[in-house]
C-alpha cells in the first residue's frame, strides 16, 4: 500500500498509509491528515487513490501546494515526490515492499466495477519496476530489505554506458563519409536489390541480411541468414559498397 | 478461396525473459485469411488453458464455416457476412472457457484477451476483447487500430489521465473485458478496407508494454521486405528491454487485392448451397 511520510525541518513526524479513496489534508480536525498550523488552510488538499495510482489536488488553499518545488493544482504522484504545505513535507511512497514475486508484475488481470483485482501477492508492485519506461532496461531492484525476490536471474544488467557505433564508407564517391548508428535499427543497401539491417542491442551491434539474392560479407566472409555480431573495425561489404564498422567512445 | 497468394503471414510467440510459462496463444490460417491472438490470464498458469482453448475453438470453427461456400459470399446488400459469424463464434468460445473455469477448481478465474483479424474481399474484419492490439502500417503511417478495453484507456478517454501519465501508471494491464470470465462477453467488431502494401500487426501487451509504438512501427516499416525478420526483431526488442511478459506477434502483409465473388457468381453459389 502506498504511504506518506510527514516531516518538518527534516524531522520525521508520522507515517500515514493511504488506505482510503480520498485522503484529505488540512487544518480542520475532520481531515484525514490534520496539520495544525495557520499556514495550512482548513481544507487544503486531497489525495485521490485509484488502485495503485494517486493524484494530489489542491483545494484552492490560501498558500497553495507545491510538489518538488513546483506549485501544482492537480498532480499525478510518483514515488519519491515531496508535497510541500507550508513548512511541512509529505513524501509520497508508492509500494516498495513487494510480497509478490517479480513474475506477477505485468500480469494482465480483469477489473470489474467496484472490485479490487485479485492477485497472488497483492495489487502492489515494486516501485522500481513501475518507474521504468518502456524502451529502457530495468535497473536491478533496490528494496529496503536488501536484494529480494526481485533478483531473478533473468533480469538483464543495465548497460555500463550506451553503445555508440558508426560506419565509415571506405571506397567510391562517398569515401570517408560517416554514419552514426544511434537508432535501434539502421538499414543499409538498396531496397529491392540488397538490404541488410544493423541492430543496436544492449550488448552490442549485429548485422542481419534482410532481402536480396546476395548476402553481406564481413571481413571477406559471406554471411548466412542469421544475425552476426559486429566487432570494432569489421569491414562490411554490401551492395557493392565497402564500409568499416567502428565503436565510438 | 485461397488467400495465401494475396497475403503473407508470419507469427511468433515467446515466453519473454521473466515468466516460466507462455500463456499467449497464436493461430493463423493464411489460406483462409485468419489470424487470432490471445493473452491468457488468471488462476495458476490456467491462462495457458484459456488462450489455447479460444484460439483452437475459434480457429477450427472458422475453418468449418469458411468451408461452406455461402458463408463467404457478399449478400445482396453488399455487407460482409463475417461480422455476425465472428460474434457468434466468440460467444461460443466464451461459453466454453467460462464453463471450464466453473467446473475445474484449477481453472477458476481463468480468462483471456482476444484480437483476431479475418481478411476477405479487400477488407479486414477485426474483433477484439481486452488489451491485445491490432496496428496497421500503411505507407509511412503506423497506427493502433483497436482501442484497449482497459482501466487506463478509460481514464485517458475520460480525460483523467494524459497518455504520458498513463505510461507512469501503476495500474497497467487491468482489462475491463476478457473472454471466459463472465457468462457473456461483448466483443468489439469493426471492418476496414485494406490496400495492397498494408501490413497488419496483432500483438499481446508483452510487446507494446516493452517497446514504444514508434519503435514498433519503425521496425515493421524497415523490415517489411522480410516479415520473418521483422517478427524476430520485435520479439527480440521486447526481450532486450526486459521481456517482463509473454510476447506474441502476428504480421500480415497484403501483397495484392483479393476481391470476393460478387453478384451472379455468388448468387449461383448460394443457390447450389440450397440443394446441399
Amino acid at each position: 500500500m502506498a504511504k506518506l511520510t510527514l516531516s518538518m525541518d527534516g524531522l520525521l513526524l508520522k507515517e500515514i498509509p493511504l488506505t482510503k479513496e480520498r485522503t484529505t489534508i488540512g487544518r480542520k480536525p475532520h481531515n484525514d491528515i490534520q496539520i495544525d498550523n495557520l499556514a495550512i488552510s482548513g481544507e487544503h488538499a486531497v489525495i485521490v487513490t485509484i488502485l495503485n495510482d494517486a493524484f494530489l489536488e489542491d483545494l484552492d488553499s490560501t498558500n497553495g501546494t507545491n510538489v518538488n518545488g513546483q506549485p501544482v493544482k492537480k498532480h499525478f504522484l510518483q514515488n519519491g515526490d515531496v508535497i510541500e504545505l507550508g513548512k511541512y513535507r509529505l513524501k509520497y511512497l508508492s509500494e516498495t515492499h513487494q510480497q509478490a514475486s517479480q513474475a506477477d508484475f505485468e500480469k494482465t488481470m480483469i477489473i470489474r466495477p467496484g472490485m479490487m483485482p485479485k492477485t497472488e501477492g497483492s495489487a502492489d508492485t515494486k516501485a522500481m519496476m513501475a518507474e521504468t519506461q518502456a524502451g529502457m532496461v530495468v535497473p536491478p531492484p533496490q528494496s529496503p530489505d536488501g536484494p529480494t525476490a526481485g533478483g531473478h536471474a533473468l533480469n538483464p544488467e543495465p548497460p555500463a554506458a550506451p553503445l555508440r557505433g558508426a560506419l565509415q564508407i571506405l571506397a567510391g564517391a562517398n569515401a570517408g563519409k560517416e554514419m552514426e548508428l544511434t537508432k535501434t535499427l539502421s538499414t543499409l543497401g538498396k531496397p529491392g536489390v540488397q538490404v541488410a539491417v544493423i541492430t543496436r542491442r544492449p550488448h552490442g551491434y549485429f548485422i542481419t541480411h534482410v532481402e536480396g539474392a546476395t548476402f553481406p560479407a564481413i571481413n571477406g566472409k559471406v554471411l548466412d541468414a542469421q544475425a552476426h555480431p559486429l566487432n570494432d573495425h569489421d569491414i562490411i561489404e554490401l551492395a557493392g559498397v565497402k564500409m568499416e564498422f567502428f565503436l565510438k567512445d | 478461396m485461397d488467400l495465401s497468394q494475396a497475403l503473407e503471414t508470419v507469427s511468433r510467440s515467446d515466453p519473454g525473459m521473466v515468466r516460466a510459462h507462455n500463456e499467449d496463444a497464436v493461430y493463423t490460417n493464411p489460406a483462409l485469411g485468419i489470424a487470432i491472438l490471445a493473452d491468457g490470464m488468471g488462476g495458476y498458469n490456467a491462462g495457458e488453458v484459456a488462450s489455447g482453448m479460444v484460439t483452437t475453438l475459434l480457429g477450427s470453427e472458422l475453418e468449418k464455416a469458411f468451408g461452406r461456400p455461402e458463408s463467404r459470399v457478399i449478400d445482396k446488400d453488399g455487407r460482409q457476412p463475417t461480422g455476425g459469424l465472428l460474434a457468434a463464434e466468440i460467444a461460443r468460445a466464451n461459453t466454453a472457457v467460462y464453463q471450464a473455469a466453473q467446473s475445474q477448481p484449477q481453472y477458476a478465474g481463468m480468462g483471456t484477451t482476444l484480437v483476431m483479424a479475418v481478411f476477405y474481399d479487400n477488407a479486414i474484419s477485426v474483433a477484439h476483447i481486452g488489451d491485445s492490439r491490432l496496428y496497421r502500417l500503411r505507407g509511412e503511417e503506423f497506427r493502433q487500430i483497436t482501442r484497449d478495453h482497459s482501466l487506463l484507456q478509460e481514464q485517458i478517454d475520460s480525460g483523467m489521465l494524459t497518455v504520458e501519465q498513463a505510461r507512469n501508471s501503476q495500474n497497467k494491464n487491468l482489462v475491463t473485458r476478457a473472454v471466459g470470465v463472465d457468462p457473456s462477453v461483448e466483443p468489439e467488431i469493426h471492418e476496414y478496407a485494406t490496400l495492397p502494401g498494408d501490413i497488419y500487426l496483432l500483438c499481446s501487451d508483452g510487446l507494446n508494454d516493452m517497446v514504444e509504438d514508434e519503435e514498433i512501427g519503425m521496425t515493421v516499416q524497415m523490415l517489411a521486405a522480410n516479415l520473418e525478420l521483422a517478427a524476430t526483431q520485435l520479439v527480440q526488442m521486447a526481450n532486450d528491454n526486459g521481456g517482463r511478459d509473454n510476447v506474441s506477434v502476428i504480421l500480415v502483409r497484403v501483397k495484392h487485392q483479393y476481391p470476393a465473388p460478387h453478384g451472379l457468381g455468388g448468387w449461383v453459389a448460394r443457390l447450389l448451397a440450397w440443394f446441399k
